[in-house]
């Protein structure tokens, strides 16, 4: 018998112009909350997918309760004992939470499905391990975090004794957050051996026994959770001191230059989405919007920017009327938009930085001559001194194109293009996502900067921290309506949280 | 040299020549295969290319003029789809324009005013004109309610066939195959090409021919209309969120795109022929205008010169016939041409993999 229950050894894995793992090696004991640590493409999913069977190293070796072993697939690793509860959910959206659990592993009475039996065993599993979740119920009716609890009991059906969750709280609320550490626990109480990857030290502090820490591919350190510091971690994960908290000065805000009244957006099937909403966003002024993932965020962005149409209500851009303007003309009243799917919406990555930079005024007199030509020479000049300015590195300056940057970079060539054109309101979604610390500090830096200047900012983010971090007040969204709107320092992460959810508290103005 | 490797590899003209490389290859091996001589191929070819009989040691002129003039509908069509390609719609319908513009010269030619010059010159602008109106019925269909441009541009090409058989069977002499001869006004013969070229039919199209090739480059490369089709091409949901007014650009290109093509049935009809033709089918150059198109990358500079092979194995069909071999070769290399398009990404794979063992390597010494 070992120590361990997962050591792998050395693991290298390459993929075309990267090497995702470089000699890597993870030893996890039996029954401990193992952290797996690092950046955005530091290598942790490749390691996990390594040990799930969804990738072959190209070399190194697992042993499993110091047995080597060979994992070629998935249904190998499950076979092992290893399950995996992945960030995007693998569930059947109208099938009940049973025929979810047992899917591919129906228990039968001779060749007949065997329903009933299915739905005991799963009602044993979710007490024994107090999951509730209602073994009836659709998956479709059921919260995200329930959900959550599904992808586990899906593992524990199939006699799982390492799960590994990936990025498991990416998409709850604080509440589902602190419920699914207390079911961590418990799994660890009952023999289970965890895995959680992970990029939050709060998380780590909270509930892992002990962490690996990777950068940039490489294997950097394994310790004791109980003996390092959450700025330790960070040193570690980044390779440098990290500074957690932004320097924001005071600032007092002027009049209200974004004004949104009473709207309404429907989405495609003609379901309100955002209703009878209103909101007024200050120059000099960052307004964040704290919600859960697909609460009418998209759609109000949207409606703002002019991507959804408006069925209801009014926007005032400094007074003036915008929801029937095209795209176009709200951008030349002064409305700049960081849209939250940067490859989908902000740049076009067949372009170079120059082209991407100039997509928004490449039709104005600056760059447009005589017969519609267009000054390629005065774009690549401007490209220039944007790279210069805002820090992007690239292959060939202005001329590499947008599709080969990191992501970080892209969302420096969308900020800058943004940000040249002076809008009067910076419409801003999500702006750190997938970005590692170093640009995470130089884009919120970047935010600050134009709050400074007396820009009105609005700031959608599933990140508390960036929104308690960035905004001056902050509106809670729940099922497309404001909830409350409050000042950053009148409310705690937690009291958010519950409004998040949809809970009236005291705190509602 | 490396670099020049993986520069070579990921250059789109660089496969290009080497796909048509390839195509003939095969051919060779066909022609191979079936016990002719693949030189005689070879020779017919070069004859259409050059007008030089390595055989006989003759010079016939004629067949560069020739070559010449079976190139422009390939490249017009080409300039057609490759237009469209590249504000991202793929354009099944530059048959359906092509017989459109066609119909209309046909029409013009044989019922217009018989004024010296304006008559053709207007003949090829109605051509033009209904070829844009054919495409840009489907742009906006497109555009506006999301039809797909595929369906639409295939349904149209059996609208303007049947349009055209009606159309032509009303007009002035109209048999079951063909009109009455064009007045001499209609004709766009030039009477200097004919005579250096020893009665070729090479004509004032290819004039017509080099200015839409200019024009796509000039609209695609160098203009803000340009820009912005290319943006919507690449990436819709981006350009359309930056205010680049994509419904304008969706539709605009497929009328432009229309316009190559209808220009490209004016100058057959009135170039190639003396009488309007009553079809009985298509003449497939809207369909091999998309082989060119993928050919040529869809750019100016590659599909000019995509359309002029396509045009030379065209012209080297009867002269393969008459050295014994099958004229149906020249199909296949064009099909073996498209097919190995393919390996564009094929090569893109084995540079990543390439890539892949370098950086393995690089690990490994470490």
């Amino acid at each position: 018998m070992s120590e361990y229950a997962i050591e792998m050894n050395e693991i290298t894995k390459t993929f075309p112009g990267v090497v995702a793992n470089d000699k890597v090696t993870l030893q996890v004991k039996k029954e401990e909350i193992h952290a797996l640590l690092g950046e955005n493409g530091a290598g942790k999913s490749t390691l996990m997918s390594i040990l799930f069977g969804s990738y072959t190293a190209d070399s190194g070796q697992i042993f499993l309760d110091g047995k080597p072993v060979e994992i070629k697939n998935p249904n190998v690793a499950t076979a092992m004992g290893i399950g995996m509860v992945h960030q995007h959910f693998k569930l059947v959206q109208n099938f009940t939470v049973t025929e979810n659990i047992v899917l591919g592993m129906e228990p039968k009475k001779g060749r007949i499905l065997d329903l009933g039996s299915a739905r005991k065993q799963v009602a044993k599993l979710s007490e024994q391990y107090g999951l509730q979740v209602d073994p009836d119920a659709l998956v479709e009716n059921i919260s995200v975090g329930q959900q959550q609890r599904v992808e586990i009991l899906k593992t524990l059906y199939r006699n799982a004794n390492i799960i590994i969750f990936d990025e498991p709280t990416a998409v709850l609320t604080p509440q589902e957050i602190d419920e699914l550490m207390e079911i961590l626990t418990s799994l660890r109480a009952e023999g289970k051996t965890i895995l959680l990857i992970t990029h939050k030290l709060k998380e780590i502090k909270a509930v892992a026994d002990r962490c690996t820490v990777l950068r940039r591919g490489k294997y950097i350190g394994t310790v004791n959770v109980s003996e390092v510091s959450e700025e330790d971690l960070a040193e570690m994960m980044v390779g440098r001191a990290v500074k957690f908290e932004i320097e924001k000065p005071e600032k007092e805000p002027g009049k209200v230059m974004l004004s949104l009244q009473h709207i309404s957006v429907k989405d495609a099937a003609g379901l309100d989405r955002v209703k009878d909403l209103s909101l007024d966003v200050h120059d000099g002024e960052i307004v964040g919007i704290a919600g859960v993932d697909g609460n009418g965020q998209s759609e109000l962005l949207g409606a703002i920017t002019g991507l959804i149409p408006v069925s209801e209500g009014s926007i005032l851009l400094d007074g003036q009327p915008i929801e029937k303007l095209s795209i176009r003309d709200r951008i030349e009243q002064g409305l700049g938009h960081i849209p939250e799917d940067r490859r989908k919406y902000g740049v076009v990555g067949e372009f170079s930085i120059a082209e991407n930079s100039a997509l928004k005024n490449y039709y104005q007199k600056t760059y447009r001559g005589r017969f519609g030509i267009l000054d390629f020479e005065a774009m690549q000049k401007d490209a220039q001194s944007l790279i210069d300015q805002f820090d992007i590195r690239s292959a060939e300056g202005a001329s590499t194109k947008a599709g080969s940057l990191s992501g970080g970079n892209q969302q420096k060539v969308i900020v800058a293009r943004e940000i040249s054109l002076s809008p009067k309101v910076l419409i801003i979604a999500q702006p750190t996502r997938g970005l590692d610390v170093g640009a995470i500090e130089y884009i919120r830096k970047r935010i600050i900067d134009e709050r400074m200047k007396g820009r009105a900012v609005l700031l959608v983010s599933f990140e508390l921290d960036e929104i308690m971090n960035l905004c001056d007040r902050i509106a809670t969204i729940s099922k497309g309506s404001i909830v409350a709107v409050n000042k950053q320092y009148e409310v705690t992460e937690r009291e958010i949280g519950m409004m998040m959810a949809g809970s009236k508290t005291e705190k509602q103005a | 040299m490396k670099l020049t490797r993986q520069k070579l590899i990921q250059s789109d003209g660089a496969v290009s020549v080497l796909v048509v490389f390839l195509g003939f290859l095969v051919g060779t091996i066909l022609v191979a295969l079936v016990g002719k001589n693949p030189l005689n191929m070879y020779k017919a070819i070069f004859q259409a290319l050059s007008g030089y009989n390595l055989d006989n040691g003759k010079m016939n002129i004629r067949y560069i003029g020739e070559t010449l003039n079976y190139s422009i509908p390939f490249i017009l069509c080409g300039l057609s789809m490759g237009f469209a390609n590249r504000v991202g719609l793929f354009n099944i319908g530059g048959e359906g324009q092509y017989i459109m513009g066609m119909t209309i010269a046909q029409t013009v030619a044989l019922l217009g005013p018989q004024i010296p010059v304006f008559h053709w010159v207007f003949a090829i602008a109605c051509a033009i004109l209904i070829g844009a109106i054919w495409g840009g019925v489907v742009g906006i269909l497109k555009a506006k309610y999301e039809v797909s441009e595929v369906v639409s541009t295939i349904m149209l090409n059996y609208v303007a066939l049947y349009l055209s058989r009606i159309i032509c069977l009303q007009l002035p002499g109209a048999t079951t195959y063909k009109t009455a001869n064009y007045p001499d006004t209609a004709v766009i013969t030039n009477s200097f090409f004919t005579k250096i070229t020893n009665y070729s039919l090479l004509n004032n199209g290819i004039f017509m021919m080099i200015i839409a090739v200019l024009v796509f480059w000039f609209i695609m490369e160098k203009t803000s209309l340009g820009f912005g089709m290319r943006a919507t091409g690449f990436n819709k949901e981006a350009a359309r969120a930056s205010g680049i007014p994509v419904v304008k650009s969706i539709s605009l290109s497929m009328a432009i795109a229309g316009a190559f093509a209808g220009l490209a049935g004016g100058i057959v009809a009135l170039g190639s022929f003396k009488y309007g033709r009553v079809l009985s089918g298509m003449d497939g150059y809207g369909f091999d205008g998309i082989a060119v198109a993928l050919v040529g990358n869809s750019t100016a500079l590659g599909t000019t010169l995509a359309g002029l092979l396509f045009g030379l194995l065209k012209n080297a069909q009867a002269l393969m016939q008459g050295k014994q071999i099958p004229k149906e070769i020249t199909f296949i290399i064009q099909g073996m041409i498209v097919i190995f398009i393919a390996l564009r990404s094929a090569l893109q794979l084995y540079q990543q993999y390439l890539d892949k063992k370098q950086l393995q390597r690089e690990v490994g010494v470490k």
